[in-house]
């Protein structure tokens, strides 16, 4: 009995010990909260800093697009547009792309090796910083597409996105630029969630007469819609917020303009160029002007989410 | 009898030959001007590389036929970059820590685990605006403006979400018979995680974070409001507090200068830039396969 009592009270940890333990899993537990913290603060932050601009432009803001500090007019019209079409225009051009292309490496068509390495080398490329693709594309792009810029405007300068004389730096230009930022992301996103289907469906469907491409069409492709989906939606949300590449493609004017052959500009970018020498009710415009930019693309990133969650394989 | 054969004009047939074409202009499409694009740089940049490009610093615009040398830029992303891994690898790490080895799957785990992919979703220059707003606006570090060491916070947050998540990742790997041994012989819960789970896992984490760490390297946007550029060498701590330049931000800012000597040096740079972030990829894409393999069943 007596010896019994004894052991049971060596059971217990000493002291010291038990404390690190508790000490060691609370910090952690600290640590892991400081990405909500963050993330909140983040919102909070740009929210009362745009308050001044909001409380006076409202959601006039939206949808002006005077832009003028010595009369202290704001509207971030043009810029928002610019995000919009520039992202969703490059993601129409991306995704017949990279789905094809993804296709294309999870097909036998040509052997396993060149196909491995295809699929790394496109994955290498989304480690490119967008500075890099910046330079490039005005030293490089630019002059390169400048002939068929020219001839896209002669031949349909009657439709209102070719109707103006291409400018040196333009919306197509930051749409193209994008196209290659874009394609690495969804092409690999895209090649996962073909790989993830399962070979059975593949064999039942080859089984019952279906040819390739009625199989990939009916059975590989809408299997693997949901992860192809979230990844277009995380290039969507990527293409919103990519700064870099678009500044300095994109001619940075804020003169609104149908024609995406003359300049434009984006959210992203009005803030890359104007936050460092911007001061008194400006900075709190910009402020207003990063607040929409960060609602749409978390926005983008929630549905993304929300998507591969109900989506998600089930088999 | 003849409809046991392959018949080349089966309308089924033209049209997978047609989309099969297809997939495969896609294909070439979508790859050629990646490789051009990277060797161009690597050729137009790596013709520019002089030993002096990394003794001098650069000179101001105007002067088109000397640019001097990219020094400051390339000692300045060493120390934001580093800056930036030592916030972000401790808080990512622990954090993991909590998520993969504390967190029983409940409420707040699943909304950490919501915030960080929200977080890595979150555009590059909003965590700049968001430190402008904080640090360099308020002067909040100790008087200093614009500073590499609110660059360096700026891109710690990037670097936040993808550290969490290859370490809460990389530990859920890590077999649970290790962690009934080890409790089993009586360690405490730290004990365990430090010398077992992290341990086995470290190889995985390692790769995560410096992949992480080779992404922020090359960001930008966060730099341009928070850290600036400066063109003078950085000569001791006390220069953390002012203007710092960073090959990214020399890359922005001499690319869009009108003078042909400006111009090179961002070649020069991002042929560096690009150089190191590849090869780090290489190299830890390479170091993961090998473990993949080595791995035990």
């Amino acid at each position: 009995m007596e010896e019994k009592l004894t052991l049971f009270k060596n059971r217990k940890r000493f002291g010291i010990e038990k404390n690190i333990d508790i000490i060691f899993k609370n910090t952690a537990l600290v640590l892991s909260s400081f990405v909500a913290i963050i993330l909140l603060g983040i919102i909070l932050v740009v929210f009362f800093q745009s308050f001044e601009s909001f409380s006076r432009y409202g959601l006039k803001f939206l949808v002006t697009s005077e832009w003028n500090p010595v009369k202290d007019e704001y509207g971030a019209f043009t810029a928002i547009y610019g995000t919009l079409v520039t992202s969703f225009l490059s993601l129409l051009i991306t995704i017949p792309l990279g789905v094809g292309t993804a296709i294309f490496i999870t097909e036998d068509f040509v052997p396993k090796v060149f196909r491995e390495i295809i699929g790394s080398f496109v994955e290498l490329l989304a480690a490119i910083p967008s500075v890099v693709l910046g330079l490039w594309a005005i030293f490089v792009m630019e002059p390169f597409f400048r002939t068929f810029f020219a001839f896209l405007h002669n031949f349909f300068g009657w439709i209102p996105f070719f109707s103006s004389e291409p400018a040196g730096r333009n919306s197509l230009l930051a749409i193209l630029i994008l196209v290659v930022m874009l394609l690495p992301i969804v092409t690999s996103i895209a090649r996962d969630s073909l790989n993830q289907v399962p070979k059975k469906l593949r064999n039942a469907a080859y089984g019952i007469g279906a040819s390739r491409w009625k199989t990939i069409f009916s059975v590989i492709l809408p299997a693997a819609l949901s992860g192809i989906m979230a990844g277009v939606l995380l290039a969507l949300g990527r293409a919103m917020g990519e700064t870099m590449a678009v500044t300095m493609i994109i001619g940075n004017s804020n003169a609104f303009s149908w024609s995406l052959l003359s300049p434009g500009y984006t959210i992203s970018s009005m803030l890359a160029n104007q936050f460092g020498e911007a001061d008194g009710s400006q900075v709190s415009s910009l402020f207003y002007a990063a607040f929409v930019l960060m609602i749409l693309s978390l926005m983008v990133n929630i549905f993304a989410q929300w998507l591969v969650k109900k989506f998600s394989l089930k088999y | 009898m003849n409809s046991l054969f392959y018949q080349k004009r089966l309308s089924r047939n033209i049209g997978d030959k047609l989309f099969t074409s297809l997939s495969v202009i896609c294909a070439l499409v979508a790859i050629l001007p990646l490789i051009f694009l990277v060797t161009y740089i690597l050729i137009k940049g790596g013709s520019q590389i002089t030993p002096e490009l990394f003794t001098l610093e650069p000179n101001p615009p105007g002067d088109d036929l000397d640019a001097g040398g990219i020094n400051p830029a390339l000692i300045g992303t060493l120390i934001i970059t580093t800056i930036a891994s030592i916030i972000a690898i401790p808080v990512g790490v622990g954090g993991g820590i909590y998520l993969a080895e504390y967190s029983k799957g409940g409420g707040f785990s699943r909304f950490i685990r919501f915030g960080v992919n929200v977080l890595a979703g979150v555009p590059s220059i909003i965590a700049g605006v968001f430190i402008y707003a904080l640090i360099v606006s308020t002067k909040i570090l100790f008087g200093s403006m614009y500073s590499g060491l609110a660059g360096g916070m700026a891109l710690s947050i990037l670097m936040l979400p993808t550290v969490i998540k290859t370490t809460d990742e990389g530990l859920k790997l890590v077999p649970n018979e290790l962690r009934y041994a080890s409790l089993g012989i009586g360690a405490s819960m730290y004990t365990t995680i430090l010398k077992v789970t992290l341990p086995s896992a470290f190889r995985s984490i390692a790769t995560g974070v410096v992949l992480g760490i080779a992404r922020a390297a090359g960001e930008t946007a966060p730099l341009i409001f928070t850290a600036l550029f400066s063109y003078y060498y950085i000569t001791g701590i006390g220069d953390l507090f002012y203007e710092m330049g960073s090959l990214a931000v020399l890359i922005y800012n001499f690319a869009l200068e009108p003078y042909d000597a400006q111009n090179k040096l961002a070649w020069a740079a991002s042929f560096i830039l690009v150089l190191s972030i590849l090869s780090v990829n290489i190299f830890s894409r390479i170091l993961a396969a090998f473990t993949e393999k080595t791995k035990r069943v």
